[in-house]
């Protein structure tokens, strides 16, 4: 255990005129932790996301995130420069629909490698030997680095926008409904993958689903929101197995059993 | 001898809010201890809330009152109010529990399932998988399934790759959820076998056992939970 927490979110509201995307939203997140953010659609778990990854300004609240030299910094209050240099080296940002995190148009081993770039390798064979052994990861055919994600299926896309975001070894992840869209069987493949990934690799990971099922799978900490609050959070298998308030019970009770 | 688990004045009940709130008493007033070296076993009917104790002990139930305090690194620490990330933590090295029923992750082989516990306390993956073969080859697991995801093995193997998970530590306290009841005789023996060697350890050990012959071998005491049931009282 490390005795300081990776992030510090500290009452956190988002309002959008009069409407509430998220409000007074507080937790920490510790190094190597996996936190699922669930509810239905419109209940702020996105809004909160991009809140806390930056890319979109709270109204109120602030967060903290421990830098890796140690110091703290409050994300709100850094210059633009700094907050893309942190999304494009220690964090990574995987969206529920791929086209929207990679670049459609170039090859999958750029896509890859272009985050490289970004922390400064200039040595092409490096990089292009990097890309390729991140595809390997991902369970992407070497053979397919020329070609563009256009011509990749859903399921490859997403675990290609998967080795984009790990590969310079980032810190922190944020996932947007990963699973969503995808069929099941290519699901469980993903899953298994991504949690794969996430121990080995020590990461902390934010995961916005309303996949209970998922959530299980990965989290180690669950919060449920429902019209911009979080109403419930706890372990995550305190919460599934054991839901307190209305809403949550509702949810688990919803799971269709196979 | 020491003690490793204390349970005191805990009370537990499930508020059905979409059943118009109506509430469930599962136990009242749970008091008893376990201390190191010991094994005991938890008895009474079924849907007394056997079950309901071990897993509010793992954290996985909240409790509405009551302390359950562990001693987990030379400290102690009460699972009731305990934060998640401190739970998780007396989990990975102190309090360990072997379930009903395994809960199977599509694509991981039964070895690195039954590794995993070590891997996660930062043993090395090569070691951490022998330590898996041994308790495999113990509890007669056919040496063809090792590499093979469990989830299409029989209720029988796949309740002794659990067992193999939850033994493979050296945690104080193990909490054992009938891990023998889709066993043969055979393999029964093997974990009376295996859960007096934790006694021997000075692990401390809290049972459901129905198989009668099981709960002899390995039962230093019975707690009736029939004692802490609210319905006794109603009735």
């Amino acid at each position: 255990m490390t005795d300081a927490p990776l992030l510090k979110v500290n009452a956190v509201s988002k309002f959008y005129g009069q409407r509430i995307g998220c409000k007074e939203v507080s937790f920490d997140l510790w190094p190597g932790e996996v936190l699922a953010i669930v509810g239905e659609s419109g209940s702020g778990k996105t809004t909160l996301l991009n809140c806390i990854s930056t890319r979109l300004l709270p109204t109120t609240g602030s967060v903290e995130y421990t830098m890796r030299d140690g110091s703290v910094r409050d994300l709100y209050h850094m210059s633009e420069a700094e907050r893309r240099f942190l999304m494009r080296t220690d964090w990574g940002f995987v969206h529920q629909n791929p086209a929207d995190g990679l670049r459609m148009t170039v090859s999958a081993g750029a896509n890859v490698g272009e985050r490289l770039m970004a922390v400064g390798n200039r040595h092409y064979g490096n990089i292009r030997a990097t890309a390729s052994d991140w595809l390997t990861r991902v369970e992407i055919s070497k053979d397919r680095i020329d070609d563009a994600p256009r011509a990749f299926s859903g399921g490859m896309r997403q675990r290609l926008q998967i080795a984009r975001n790990l590969v310079t070894g980032p810190r922190l992840v944020f996932m947007d409904e990963p699973t969503g869209g995808l069929d099941v069987s290519v699901q469980a493949r993903l899953l298994d993958l991504v949690r794969g990934l996430v121990n080995d690799l020590g990461l902390s990971a934010i995961i916005v689903t309303h996949d209970l099922a998922v959530a299980r799978l990965l989290s180690h900490r669950m919060m449920v929101m429902k019209d911009g609050h979080v109403i419930e959070h706890g372990l995550t298998d305190r919460v599934l197995d054991d839901p307190r308030e209305p809403y949550t019970q509702l949810l688990v009770s919803s799971i269709l059993q196979v | 001898m020491a003690t490793s688990l204390v349970v005191s004045e805990v009370f537990k009940s499930f508020t059905m809010h979409l059943r118009d709130g109506i509430k469930l008493p599962v136990v009242k007033d749970v008091n008893f201890s376990v201390a190191s070296g010991e094994c005991i076993v938890l008895g009474g009917p079924s849907g007394i809330g056997k079950s309901s104790i071990l897993k509010m002990l793992y954290g996985n139930y909240a409790v509405d009152a009551g302390q359950i305090l562990v001693s987990h690194h030379g400290r102690i620490v009460d699972i009731a109010t305990a934060d998640p990330r401190t739970v998780l933590d007396v989990r990975r090295h102190t309090l360990g529990y072997v379930s009903q029923f395994l809960r199977t992750v599509p694509r991981v082989s039964a070895l690195d399932v039954v590794a995993e516990p070590l891997v996660a306390r930062g043993v090395v993956a090569e070691e951490a998988r022998q330590s898996a073969s041994a308790l495999l080859s113990q509890l007669n697991l056919p040496k063809e399934l090792w590499g093979l995801p469990p989830a299409t093995f029989s209720g029988g193997e796949q309740q002794r790759v659990n067992i193999a998970r939850g033994f493979i530590t050296d945690h104080s306290i193990l909490l054992l959820d009938e891990p023998t009841a889709s066993l043969d005789a055979r393999n029964r023996r093997v974990v009376v076998e295996m859960i007096a060697e934790k006694k021997q350890k000075g692990v401390a050990l809290l049972g459901i056992f129905h198989d009668e012959e099981v709960r002899e071998a390995v039962a230093g005491r019975i707690l009736d939970v029939m004692q802490f049931s609210p319905r006794k009282a109603a009735a």
